[in-house]
């Protein structure tokens, strides 16, 4: 079975890549990844704020007190070589690099544009191969228009690209007006791949404390359904790479993908779940499937339920909404709660 | 040969340490101000592993003392290693035992000093020479350097003069005048020190070392019948010093081009009028002769440098055949001496010289003897003209003071004030900034850049005021085409940068601008609106003098390019482009080499936010049309208000403004007695937001007061028909209690005094409930609140205080007690000051405190203004300090004092029971209780005792009356920090804490020396990083609170007020009450952790929480069946330790540098923490008193 894939100009032996996560961190469960058959890592992103709040703090909590006493002109020991998170995020780049074989793809997550842009070159001076660009961005100002916001996010684009010499593919939020149009310019502007989508981790809430917790949920398979969506309708249009992300938990959700136009599927919560040896069988599974099903190699599969080549376009358009609104009047008879999934 | 020098920019702290650490194997140090930083620099280039002259990296310990770093070395050179160490003061009296023993035994070492003064009727950590003179008769050689150049320079003289002729060397310099003087300088390369130290003469040394393999025994006890001659046998060691040194002198101006002599003389050839002085008031006293000569004097200067042994020769040598008068300056006092230490040298050194024929019969110069300098005071040229004219009178006075204003002893000589002998070619810039905006450090990049990048000379001294929260800075530089020797501050400046708009009201700044000299300001209000919102003062002085000035507002272009309230990079761009020491151009990108070179490590954002703050800079820098005249018409206001005691107006006031050099002699209290509640007086407006009280929201918990560090915020409750006087927005609300009605309640905040910590609106738990960003307090801007919120809080002062009987031990029922330490000069958020606070609360109006030195005894009583304060009765806390290492045997003294007193009073009082009544002699000899009724009964029990008195004609009644107030218990505390109790003053408090007697011990522990800067002491944590223990600390802290429990019989606690600040209200009442020994040891949160201090009451939770902090009171007097002596009052560890040392500074370094040698510690502690915890609860077990039934049974 032939499951190689080219992404982002790299040569990879399956289209499965566990995705940006805290996997990346420990050298024991990157190597455990590879020997799963992991054909490159996605390391967890670097923070823009990160970046500038660890300057900033360091800043303010050491350099405040610095000469302004006669008997102490600092407070803390002078370290020369103090590293700041991105230097250990380098280091990690580069211990991975050390230990494994694959490829692997750094992760920067930044909105506007600052001294933190910096960090694509050392990244890639760092060892790796590809960036994903992780635009993360909350819109909460009634003045900033979509498009105000989507040309800051090509600008931030631009100036990471030419930072860098190595592929930059952008990872985006589902939540904009026209994505077609926005994924089209990103893709005129020199973006190697679009990752779909950032799962935007939802604040909730504590009605005791008059407080807003943040608790970090893992991934939920239905949300997979947003991703198929638009694989489907962008890999109808675009000739940039894709890769999917979020909700992918069974090689089923693999293959699904694949055919709703993905060059790449991406896994986290699974592999958090039921550790790195989960992605072995999920590899398995989609090369069964292939065999069992009588494919030969990806290509085959790839999008070929897609907007343009699916069999009921109009599924992945308005109608379908209608359709959908209607069938679940008659799954619950028109009131109360729909049967759970099981 | 002549080695080409590399030059360099620094102080003499790091050009000596440099030297020391190459000639150095091992050092025993101890942080003492102002020579901490030698230290730090070796430690620094220790845990780098810098190697020594030969290849090995020198290995360092830090010692609990002085006295135990001066052990460790005796036994590292009894050992055979190269060692040194460095210290000053008090320090070095600590050292003077084993001094002595190494100088007895003559193991070569150098003991680096930077000279300061003793402490005596006050402490100073200022320059003079009080200890290194105290130290004159050990028998130590002893070195002087007068400048940056001389003291690196006789470093490496000392260190190779030591190993050549076995006798010890102390080679001191200035404290801070020269240790913390910046200079450009030519470096000593290793080549040169190699060419100095002979390796024969560190084999001879290595092949006397103590050693099992050719065993000597060494400290043996000598009798009348051998000791005497063994004592001289010394001698010709010491008859070698002066040659070997001039030797080395020799040899060394072969290697640099630099003469040095044992005594250099400087001046006429042949003067009339010669100063001997030692140290940097030479360099001084040069510049002045060398401009009397070119006006046709004959003047002259003799520099002592090697002071110990004194060479007759030599000196006379030096000293011209010529003169006829000579003034021997000496910077220290010795009362009740025919003179100071050098003066008495000189004179003696002149009468050997002449009966030995070695003089001329024709020079018989008049000696006198001055004092200058003490303390760091100025010592001027115009000063050293005002001797030199001394000198020429016919009868020149003796034993005078230069320098001050002496009218009760009438020993000052007078000197012109304005005289200034400055070169037109040196560029004098004085820079007024504050320690948080960054100044100093941007002024030492801008002399590294003068000073590396052209062929200028440069200098840098940097004066600061002694607040920590707030503090301003004084920044003195100088440029020029020569090297730079005078050693005091600008006068005449041509060039005045006033950083901070504030201080045109606060203090005379232009006084130090030279006519036509450039002002450049930061303010907010622009070119066009600046000359109108300047006081008249300022403008008279800008027209008179013709003053040109430039105005930014830094704060805007610090805000609008990230910089935040650092406007220090802003101000430097400034002054390289106004100055014009450099090209504009040249300049800028000087400044950004600089700023890449120090921030580079900071981050890449960092370094573009300061670059974009230097290209945004000229563009908004202006320059300001002076009008011809002054016509202003607000005025500078007074340091201090009209309604002021008349002290403060006529002594706090002066040294307010900056003005304490005028003070006279008889301004000062004889004994260094200062009045208390002076810091009422100095409104310093810090804060920029301070909080705003929702009396609606309000819970009325008080929580927000017992927290504030500055109690500038108060509550009180209060009957309601005082409100009819009230101000239109003073704020109150109904007070909330089960037992007091109808009563008003306001919580009110003292809005000058306020340093903006925020701390309160941390602490406060009341949110609005359809608003919850809303709480009962919530921070804005002070300026527009200012002028209301001085009326409120001047109306709430007045309110009156409850009644003190009333007071239980809770949070809410203290905090409406008055503080009687207020408005300190701790840092923002500082988490010390709360526990005094609430110490004063308790008991402050029978309270003696004992204060070891350190922080609490720098915000506590360092001057101008003192936050100790009184009552409305006019009692308050008996402060005092005493020393660093001595406190805990101090305040047992106290206690024995007090006791005595009682026990007196009590005698007399029986004796005099007849006529005074017997009903009342009993009644006060059952009333000695700490209860407030108890107390306020007696009080008043005594009241009546002094009536009675009166009437009685007997001398036991007037003995009494002296004492009649130790009838009332008074309260004995001990404070300080971890450095002085689990360090340097640990064994003094091992023997209080077995002593038995009723004194109670807090220990704020911050976990590290704080004042001197963060260095490690045994109170550090495992994995924190501090100096001295960069790498992270490899051991736990030690357990004072259970090692101080094992004692069995002193009541103990440990507190967190950020965590639960009941126990700690709790805690500290119990230890008062405990007839015996209590310790306290308190968790105070600190800037030297590295995080910002509104975040100290979360993390004194999560230290808690973590079970880092357990919680616990001890009480070895429970003595119910099933009580737990041992209460435990935090629960077992509930989040991981990690939790809580991620956030602070002092462990992500290590961390951030070491990251597996972190993960390592990280881990031993947490597992330390769980043991730690479990041992307590086994100790909670096995100490609980058993039950009579159990007990039975089994």
């Amino acid at each position: 079975m032939d499951l190689t894939t080219e992404y982002l100009g790299l040569k990879l032996k399956n289209p499965l890549l566990p995705g940006a996560s805290p996997l990346s961190d420990d050298l024991d469960t990157v190597r455990r990844l590879e020997d799963a058959g992991a054909p490159a890592i996605i390391m967890r992103s670097l923070f823009e704020e990160q970046l500038i709040m660890e300057e900033q703090a360091t800043l303010e909590d050491v350099n405040l007190h610095e000469f302004s006493s006669p008997e102490a002109a600092s407070y803390l020991p002078n370290i020369a070589d103090f590293a700041f998170g991105s230097d250990e995020y380098l280091k990690q780049i580069a211990q991975i690099k050390q230990v494994t074989e694959i490829p692997v793809i750094a992760s920067l997550n930044g909105t506007t544009l600052g001294g933190w842009v910096h960090h694509a070159r050392l990244i890639q001076e760092a060892g790796a191969d590809a960036l994903e660009l992780n635009t993360y961005f909350l819109p909460t100002n009634l003045l900033r228009t979509s498009k105000d916001i989507e040309d800051q996010i090509i600008e931030v684009f631009r100036a990471v690209r030419n930072k860098v010499d190595i592929p930059v593919a952008v990872k985006l939020s589902p939540y904009f007006s026209a994505l077609p149009h926005f994924a089209s310019q990103l893709q005129r502007v020199g973006a190697d791949g679009l990752v779909l989508f950032n799962r935007f981790y939802q604040p909730d809430l504590d009605p005791e404390s008059l407080d807003i917790k943040i608790t970090l949920q893992l991934s939920d398979p239905y949300e997979l359904r947003l991703r198929l969506r638009w694989l489907a309708i962008l890999s109808a249009h675009l000739h940039l790479d894709l890769s999917a992300t979020g909700g992918v938990h069974t090689g089923l959700d693999v293959i699904k993908a694949i055919m709703a136009g993905a060059t790449t599927v991406q896994m986290v919560s699974a592999l958090l779940r039921h550790g790195p040896e989960h992605f072995r069988q999920v590899l398995e599974f989609l090369g069964h499937w292939m065999s069992e099903h009588e494919y030969e190699n990806l290509e085959q599969l790839r999008g070929s339920l897609n907007l343009k080549t699916g069999p009921d376009p109009s599924a992945f358009e308005r109608a379908n909404y209608m359709k959908m609104l209607l069938s679940w009047r008659k799954m619950t008879h028109g009131f109360g709660i729909p049967p759970q999934q099981s | 040969m002549k080695s080409s020098a590399l030059k360099a920019t620094l102080d003499a702290n790091e050009a000596v340490a440099a030297v020391a650490y190459a000639l150095t194997e091992t050092l025993a140090i101890y942080p003492i101000t102002p020579s901490s930083p030698m230290a730090e620099f070796c430690d620094e280039w220790s845990a780098k592993n810098q190697p020594n002259l030969w290849g090995s990296v020198p290995r360092m310990v830090e010692m609990q003392s002085e006295g135990g770093a001066a052990g460790a070395l005796h036994g590292m050179l009894q050992a055979g290693t190269m060692s040194t160490s460095f210290t000053a003061s008090q320090g070095l009296l600590l050292m003077i035992p084993n001094l002595y023993k190494i100088t007895g035994e003559l193991l070569p070492f150098v003991l680096h000093v930077t000279a300061r003064t003793l402490a005596t009727h006050a402490l100073s950590i200022f320059g003079d020479h009080s200890d290194v003179m105290a130290c004159r008769q050990i028998g130590m050689a002893m070195l002087a350097s007068a400048s940056v150049q001389e003291a690196q320079d006789m470093a490496a003289i000392a260190h190779a003069a030591t190993l050549r002729t076995r006798v010890p060397f102390m080679h001191f310099f200035d404290g801070f005048r020269t240790s913390h003087e910046v200079g450009k300088i030519d470096l000593i390369g290793h080549d040169i020190l190699r060419a100095l130290v002979k390796e024969e003469d560190v084999a001879a040394f290595r092949e006397r070392a103590l050693t099992p393999d050719a065993p000597v025994l060494r400290g043996s006890a000598q009798n009348p019948d051998t000791f005497f001659q063994a004592r001289e046998a010394c001698n010709p060691f010491y008859a070698l010093v002066p040659g070997a040194v001039e030797e080395l002198l020799a040899e060394f101006a072969r290697l640099t081009g630099r003469h040095y002599r044992l005594f250099d003389y400087e001046g006429n050839p042949q003067a009339e009028q010669v100063i001997v002085m030692i140290g940097s008031g030479a360099e001084t006293a040069t510049e002045c002769s060398a401009w009397l000569n070119a006006h046709d004097k004959k003047t002259g200067v003799l520099k002592v440098r090697l002071f110990r042994p004194w060479s007759l020769q030599h000196f006379i040598a030096a000293l011209p055949e010529t003169v006829r008068a000579i003034a021997v300056l000496d910077r220290t006092k010795e009362p009740g001496a025919i003179g100071e230490p050098l003066y008495q040298d000189v004179v003696t050194a002149l009468a050997e010289a002449r009966s030995l024929g070695l003089l001329p019969r024709s020079c018989d110069p008049v000696v006198v003897g001055g004092r200058f300098g003490l303390s760091s005071k100025e010592f001027t040229p115009a000063m050293a003209k005002a001797v030199f004219e001394e000198l020429e009178t016919e009868a020149p006075r003796n034993h005078f003071t230069i320098g001050i204003m002496d009218d009760v002893s009438g020993t000052s000589l007078d000197w012109d004030r304005e005289w200034d002998i400055e070169p037109d070619d040196v560029t004098r810039a004085v820079f007024y900034g504050l320690g948080s905006d960054g100044t100093v450090g941007a002024n030492k990049n801008t002399i590294k850049i003068i000073g590396e990048e052209t062929d200028n000379f440069a200098q840098g001294y940097f004066v600061y005021d002694s607040k920590k929260a707030g503090a301003v800075t004084i920044s003195h530089l100088r440029f020029g085409p020569r090297p730079i020797r005078s050693t005091y501050l600008v006068s005449h400046a041509n060039f005045v940068g006033v950083h901070q708009w504030e201080f045109f009201d606060r203090l005379d700044i232009l006084d130090v601008a030279a006519p036509g000299a450039v002002v450049l300001i930061n303010a907010v209000h622009g070119p066009d609106n600046l000359w109108a919102a300047l006081p008249v003062e300022a403008q008279q002085t800008i027209v008179e003098h013709k003053l040109r000035v430039f105005t930014i507002d830094g704060y805007k272009v610090a805000r609008e390019t990230g910089m935040g309230a650092r406007v220090n990079t802003i101000m430097q761009t400034c002054f390289f482009a106004i100055s014009g020491v450099l090209p504009r151009e040249e300049a800028i990108a000087h400044i950004k080499k600089a700023i890449e070179k120090t921030y580079a490590r900071k981050g890449p954002e960092v370094v573009e936010k300061n670059f974009a703050a230097v290209d945004a800079t000229l563009a908004s820098l202006h320059e300001v049309t002076v009008p011809l005249s002054a016509d202003g018409l607000r005025h500078r206001p007074p340091p201090v208000p009209e309604e002021a005691p008349e002290f403060v107006k006529r002594i706090t006031g002066v040294m307010l403004a900056g003005q304490g050099d005028l003070l006279p002699v008889s301004a000062f209290p004889v004994d260094g007695s200062w009045p208390l509640g002076t810091t009422q007086w100095e409104k310093r407006n810090i804060a920029q937001e301070i909080p705003v009280w929702d009396e609606n929201l309000c819970i009325q918990c008080n929580k927000c007061v017992l927290v504030c560090p500055h109690a500038a915020i108060r509550a009180r409750y209060y009957e309601t028909d005082v409100l009819a006087s009230a101000p239109a927005t003073f704020k109150s609300v109904t007070f909330r209690s089960p037992t007091l009605k109808g009563l008003k309640y306001t919580v009110q905040v003292a809005p000058e005094d306020c340093t903006g910590c925020t701390l309160c609106v941390q602490v406060c738990p009341a949110k609005d409930k359809s608003n919850p960003r809303h709480k009962a307090l919530d921070m804005a801007p002070q300026l527009p609140l200012r002028d209301a919120e001085r009326v409120n809080y001047r109306f709430f002062l007045g309110l009156p205080e409850p009644d003190r009987k009333l007071i239980k031990a809770e949070v809410k029922a203290t905090q409406f007690y008055q503080p009687l330490i207020e408005y300190s000069g701790a840092c923002a958020g500082c988490g010390e000051t709360p526990y005094l606070k609430l110490l004063t609360q308790l008991f402050g109006d029978r309270l003696f405190i004992a204060n070891a030195t350190g922080c609490s005894s720098i915000y506590g009583g360092n001057l101008p203004t003192t936050p100790y304060t009184t009552n409305r009765d006019g009692r308050g806390p008996a402060w005092s300090n005493s020393l660093f290492e001595d406190n805990a045997e101090y305040g047992l003294g106290l206690r024995v004092a007090v006791d005595k007193h009682h026990e007196s009073a009590v005698e007399l009082l029986q004796l005099l029971a007849p006529q005074v009544g017997e009903v009342l002699v009993t009644e006060l000899l059952g009333g000695y209780a700490g209860d407030e009724a108890t107390l306020e009964a007696q009080r008043a029990r005594v009241m009546t005792l002094r009536e009675k008195l009166r009437d009685v004609q007997d001398i036991t009644a007037r003995r009494l009356e002296l004492i009649a107030d130790y009838l009332v218990k008074k309260s004995v505390w001990i404070v300080g920090g971890d450095g002085w109790a689990y360090d340097i003053g640990f064994g003094g408090l091992d023997h209080v804490l077995w002593s038995g007697r009723d004194v109670n011990i807090l220990v704020m522990d911050t976990e590290v020396y704080s004042n001197t800067g963060g260095q490690s002491s045994k109170a550090t944590p495992m994995g924190a990083a501090a100096k001295f223990a960069v790498s992270g600390k490899a051991l736990p802290k030690k357990d004072l609170a259970l090692y101080a429990m094992m004692n069995g019989t002193a009541y103990v606690a440990r507190v967190a007020f950020g965590s639960k600040d009941g126990q700690t209200v709790q805690a500290l009442t119990e230890a008062e009450q405990f007839p015996g020994v209590s310790l306290v040891v308190a968790y105070s949160h600190c800037i030297a952790h590295g995080y910002g201090m509104q975040f100290g009451l979360e993390q004194q939770k999560l230290a808690v929480d973590s079970g880092y902090w357990p919680l616990f009171r001890f009480n070895p007097l429970r003595d119910q069946p099933g009580d737990e002596r041992l209460k435990l009052d935090s629960p077992a560890p509930k989040v991981p330790l990690e939790k809580y040392t991620a956030n602070e500074m002092r462990y992500r370094i290590v961390e951030r540098s070491q990251p597996e040698r972190a993960r390592a510690l990280q881990e031993a502690a947490q597992q330390q923490v769980r043991e730690h915890y479990k041992l307590y609860e086994r100790l909670r077990d096995v100490m609980k008193v058993s039950d009579v039934d159990t007990e039975e049974t089994i």
